[in-house]
């Protein structure tokens, strides 16, 4: 039993009449010989740790360069005004997404997933459901699901920004959001590969060109896209919409797209937004400060 | 396959899986693998590990993997203050290497006894490492199994030899890998295992004619 297709999880569905998360945790509980339970646990962990990295948050804190803190605050000051164009659930999944990503920013504990620089999507979308009563087993479960979809976009393409940009990054973990909502809401295994496809489709080509090569700018809001189209992804899924190309499909040509962009747009810091005249005075900056 | 807590995990202190969760790692590795506490460390950086690694805290990280933090430790942002309570003394240069992976670091440690490790180690992505050489040999495993790591001689019957003490011990071989710096010389063999190695296991190897030292990494627990 492997996590290698994503065609290859819907057959295990489909004969054992079990649900993708359920796949998801037979897998582990295989390869790495622990009890279910175990493994369940570990996952709360994680759950857990998503949790405290945004109860913990503190619009004081900033960042080494500086650049990165307090959004999160603002947000959440704006949101109390009651005027929001994104509505209640989906101005807090911007909230969220960016207290996670600037918390990460200044060294304080999150969950890679699938990296550092991305952990702010996945709890963006799932924080906000368990705040409106979702039960915390029903989203570790999502979390499986998630964690299947990652695991099959590693070994298929690639997860990380020095290897196929930030559509490797924010990409996947918002098709990897965008799955587990989609399975949090009853989604079948159908409606979760069109989420999937949608949420990777729309994201790809995406570069990596973080400013001086810290995570900050622009990942912190690049976690806020990934997040929002998670939601719209999942909504449009459950909605019937399907992706013409099929997942398994859309995920080699994530990996494809990666392997050839210039190595300019793969997190050197070399390229896009890490290039531009501000780009490159923060650099100096943090160059000055290092000596 | 990969490991899904590898993909959704791990729980770490920020900003960077490769950057800083892989760079603790990197630092525990060396520790493990010295086999106690350092108390000098030589450090290396290389590639984007060199450019980038500072803001980072990759400098900070591999501290505190030396001083045996993991990667959620909290106090891994002030892993500088700790190494001087602790009396580690390090120090950071640029390394020059051929064709290494882009985060790589290179690290010599030592113990309070005069014991010397050197260790190149790459950061590959999502707090996954992988120890390219030790003591200057070639090597190729991640921490991510029980590693078993046997300097001997290059003389027939040897891998037969270690191999039946695992197998007595009933103990699964997961990847396995022998390389040697000229025939008839001394071979490293890098055993990775499903299971723990006893340490009886581990002493009845360190025995066996040919075999001139045994280092073991036990892949951590949850």
């Amino acid at each position: 039993m492997a996590l290698d297709s994503m065609e290859e999880i819907f057959e295990k569905m489909e004969e054992g009449k079990k649900p993708f998360w359920q796949v998801v945790l037979d897998t582990d509980v295989e390869e790495r010989q622990v009890t279910a339970e175990a493994s369940f646990e570990k996952m709360r962990t994680n759950w857990r740790a998503m949790l405290e990295a945004v109860d913990t948050y503190r619009g004081e804190r900033r960042s080494v360069s500086g650049l990165v803190g307090g959004d999160g605050a603002k947000m959440a000051d704006y949101r109390e005004k009651g005027e929001t164009l994104s509505g209640d659930y989906l101005s807090e999944v911007i909230q969220t997404a960016l207290c996670t990503g600037e918390s990460n920013a200044c060294m304080r504990k999150i969950v890679a997933a699938p990296t550092a620089g991305a952990c702010g999507v996945l709890p963006a979308v799932l924080i906000p459901l368990y705040r409106r009563g979702a039960e915390e087993d029903e989203i570790v479960r999502a979390l499986y699901v998630a964690a299947g979809i990652g695991a099959v976009i590693g070994y298929r393409a690639c997860i990380a920004g020095a290897s196929g940009g930030c559509q490797a990054e924010i990409g996947s973990a918002s098709a990897m959001a965008a799955g587990a909502l989609t399975a949090l809401r009853g989604g079948g295994a159908e409606q979760i590969g069109h989420a999937v496809a949608m949420a990777l489709k729309n994201l790809m080509g995406l570069v990596c060109d973080p400013v001086a090569g810290l995570v900050e700018v622009p990942c912190v809001k690049r976690n806020v896209i990934g997040a929002v189209n998670a939601a719209s992804c999942a909504d449009m899924a459950l909605a019937g919409i399907e992706s013409r190309v099929p997942v398994d499909q859309v995920i080699d040509c994530m990996g494809d797209v990666g392997r050839r962009m210039p190595v300019e747009f793969r997190e050197t810091a070399l390229g896009g937004l890490a290039a531009t005249p501000f780009g490159q005075a923060v650099k100096k900056q943090m160059n000055r400060r290092n000596r | 396959m990969l490991d899904i807590f590898e993909i959704l995990g791990p729980v770490m202190v920020g900003p960077s899986s490769s950057h800083t969760a892989g760079a603790v790692r990197i630092g525990r590795m060396a520790r493990t693998l010295l086999g106690g506490e350092p108390v000098r460390a030589r450090i290396g950086l290389y590639g984007s590990f060199a450019e980038t690694g500072q803001g980072h805290g990759t400098d900070k990280a591999l501290a505190a993997g030396l001083l045996g933090l993991k990667p959620d430790d909290m106090k891994i942002p002030n892993s500088f203050d700790l190494a001087k309570q602790r009396g580690l003394k390090f120090s950071f240069e640029e390394a020059r290497l051929r064709d290494a992976h882009p985060n790589t670091a290179v690290l010599e440690v030592e113990r309070a006894d005069g014991k010397v490790l050197t260790l190149q180690a790459a950061s590959t992505g999502g707090g996954r490492i992988r120890v390219d050489r030790l003591n200057g040999v070639e090597v190729s495993f991640t921490g991510n199994f029980n590693t078993l790591v046997i300097r001997h001689k290059d003389i027939a019957g040897e891998l037969a030899d270690v191999t039946r003490e695992l197998s007595n011990g009933r103990v699964n071989i997961a990847n396995m890998s022998l390389c040697r710096d000229r025939r008839g010389g001394d071979a490293l063999t890098v055993i990775e295992t499903d299971q723990k190695v006893p340490r009886v296991v581990r002493q009845l190897i360190g025995e066996l004619r040919g075999v001139e030292g045994l280092t073991y990494y036990e892949k951590e627990g949850d």
